[in-house]
């Protein structure tokens, strides 16, 4: 549904000034019905690429193809088969919220524009505020409008620049409901945000720009590659000879005590969990439940962040 | 290239949802054409009654001379009116030049610029209907305003030799054809110093500048260095049409969508 090759965007800063390289040749692809997180601090690229794929900035070199269509050369098409809800989403406030969305109907030359107006103000609960001017609407109201705004011509692919950036909890929640509602449906969405805890929920792969895409993979493999498999062994009571005991298997790759849990790295825990548990038995160990440590997006795109830190300095000298 | 008229249609009646729930825009649009239109009838019916017999009347010389037929006290209220005329022209440069100035640079500020260039609207769809929306209003208050003058001239008792100088081409043409094409041309320019500045303010005062040329000409045919004619009302639409062609082909062309999205903070 999306595919890069080698896109790259640089910004000119005037004469005798190196241009900023904001997108540095990025190749990746999303399937269609994907949910695609992509993650990265502040100033990565993220909406430079968002802007580059929605045609709304023309890219310095590289291609690009969304929906089959190709970027420079079949702009307007991308843009009727795309939804953008931007990182700061304007509403003309002196509108109605109603007149707002119909404006935008028309520009998309939506066939059914009050059908379709009626069925994101519903699906979004604005239906009763429809006449309210937008300014009048809570920061969580603008957002759910703009999401609205971006659906009403039922695009394939949906770009959401940061969609729960400064919401509170509830409406952060309600967004999030709603964009796993979207997913079912099939759409392609690609999404851009600062919240590892939900792009984890959300998405079925993740990529990490820092100017150059730096990984992409589903988050579970990315857990499995930087940090593998920890397994932890809950006991009644901890004997240290246990310590050694769980050492002593060859595929053992580390093992660490904390409290009465064992923490054991494996490469195929559902082989090897056992062997272990009946090694513990024996040895008398009461087990209460074993478990996957399961280490959160944070400490993945730390990680990758961090070691893109230290690479970058050595591939510049 | 293709032009949508939908979505021309569609700026323009956005623009107009916005714009008319502004009370200030709809007094610029109702009270400065009324008091152009107040003012040259109560100059005419004032001056119809002071200057009979046009004796002591002082005017430059090279008016006089084209007054021909006319007494001096018509010749009097004619160039009068003449002053008045441009101030006809004044209310199409002066109504839309507010709503064009903020027309990019208000989207800017309220962030709503982005979602709107992701539509598959073409930037010459957008200027069009930024300029129109901008620029219909004002033709339709002059030409109404000057519609209610010339109902109006008759109960100021002037004579029919003033009456016919009025309704005679050369004020047909500055109201009807000069104004409308200054019009076009103060929106365009209003629209493209819009799109270059960040503050509407700034976007305002600098294209309340295009009115300086109008006044200029105002005070060069009261010091007498130019007549308005039918000559010159005829050079002043050739050439407004001509800069308003280019006007609209360089706002397109600096139009630069990239730069407006990615310079603006």
């Amino acid at each position: 549904m999306i595919y890069t090759e080698a896109l790259t965007k640089e910004f000119n800063r005037g004469k005798n000034v190196e241009p900023i390289r904001a997108v540095d040749s990025l190749t990746l692809s999303v399937n269609e019905g994907e949910v695609f997180g992509f993650l990265g601090p502040n100033g990565a690229g993220k909406t430079t690429t968002v802007r580059m794929l929605t045609s709304l900035i023309a890219p310095t070199s590289g291609r690009a193809v969304i929906n089959n269509f190709e970027l420079g050369r079949q702009d307007q098409e991308i843009r009727r088969c795309v939804g953008i809800l931007t990182e700061t989403p304007g509403m003309y406030d002196r509108l109605s919220a109603l007149k707002n969305l119909t404006l935008f109907a028309r520009l998309y030359n939506v066939s059914d524009v009050a059908g379709q107006v009626e069925k994101y103000l519903r699906m979004l609960g604005l239906w009763e505020r429809r006449f309210d001017e937008a300014g009048s609407f809570s920061k969580g109201m603008r957002q759910k409008l703009a999401i609205a705004r971006a659906l009403l011509h039922e695009p394939k692919v949906l770009f959401l620049d940061e969609p729960t950036s400064g919401l509170d909890p509830e409406s952060a929640r309600l967004v999030r409901d709603f964009i796993t509602e979207l997913r079912m449906q099939g759409k392609t969405i690609f999404l851009c945000t600062h919240n590892l805890d939900e792009a984890d929920r959300l998405c079925d792969r993740i990529g990490i720009m820092k100017g150059k895409l730096v990984t992409v993979d589903s988050p579970a493999n990315l857990r499995k590659q930087l940090f593998g498999h920890r397994i932890v062994f809950h006991l009644k009571a901890l004997h240290p000879a246990w310590i050694e005991l769980v050492c002593a298997f060859p595929f053992v790759e580390e093992a660490q005590v904390f409290d009465n849990r064992l923490l054991v790295a494996l490469d195929q825990p559902e082989e090897q969990n056992p062997l272990i548990v009946r090694r513990l038995v024996e040895a008398g160990a009461e087990i209460q439940f074993v478990g996957e440590l399961r280490h959160n997006l944070e400490d993945i795109y730390l990680q990758l962040i961090q070691s893109q830190r230290t690479t970058q300095p050595a591939e510049r000298s | 290239m293709e032009l949508s008229l939908e979505r021309i249609r569609t700026i323009i009646e956005k623009e107009w949802a916005e714009v008319f729930k502004n009370k200030v825009v709809i007094m610029t649009i109702v009270i400065l054409p009324l008091i152009f239109t107040i003012m040259p009838l109560l100059v005419l019916t004032f001056t119809n009654s002071s200057v009979e017999g046009g004796e002591g009347v002082d005017m430059p010389a090279q008016f006089a001379r084209t007054c021909q037929n006319m007494s001096m006290g018509d010749c009097m209220q004619v160039f009068m009116m003449n002053q008045f005329l441009l101030l006809f022209m004044v209310m199409p440069l002066a109504i839309p030049i507010a709503i064009a100035a903020y027309s990019i640079v208000g989207e800017k500020t309220t962030r709503s610029l982005e979602p709107l260039l992701a539509t598959p609207i073409t930037t010459e769809e957008l200027l069009a209907g930024k300029c129109l929306a901008a620029a219909i209003p004002a033709i339709l208050a002059t030409v109404g305003a000057f519609l209610l003058f010339l109902l109006l001239t008759p109960l100021t008792g002037i004579s029919l030799v003033v009456q016919q100088y009025i309704m005679g081409p050369i004020w047909l043409i500055a109201v009807l054809v000069v104004g409308p094409l200054m019009s076009i041309a103060a929106v365009n320019l209003a629209i493209i110093v819009s799109s270059r500045v960040t503050d509407p303010r700034a976007a305002e005062q600098i294209s309340m500048v295009f009115i300086v040329p109008l006044i200029g000409l105002m005070f060069a045919q009261i010091a007498g260095l130019i007549v308005v004619n039918l000559f010159l009302m005829l050079t002043m639409a050739v050439t407004l049409l001509a800069i308003d062609f280019g006007l609209i082909f360089i706002g397109a062309e600096l139009f630069q969508r990239e730069t407006i999205l990615t310079r603006w903070k």
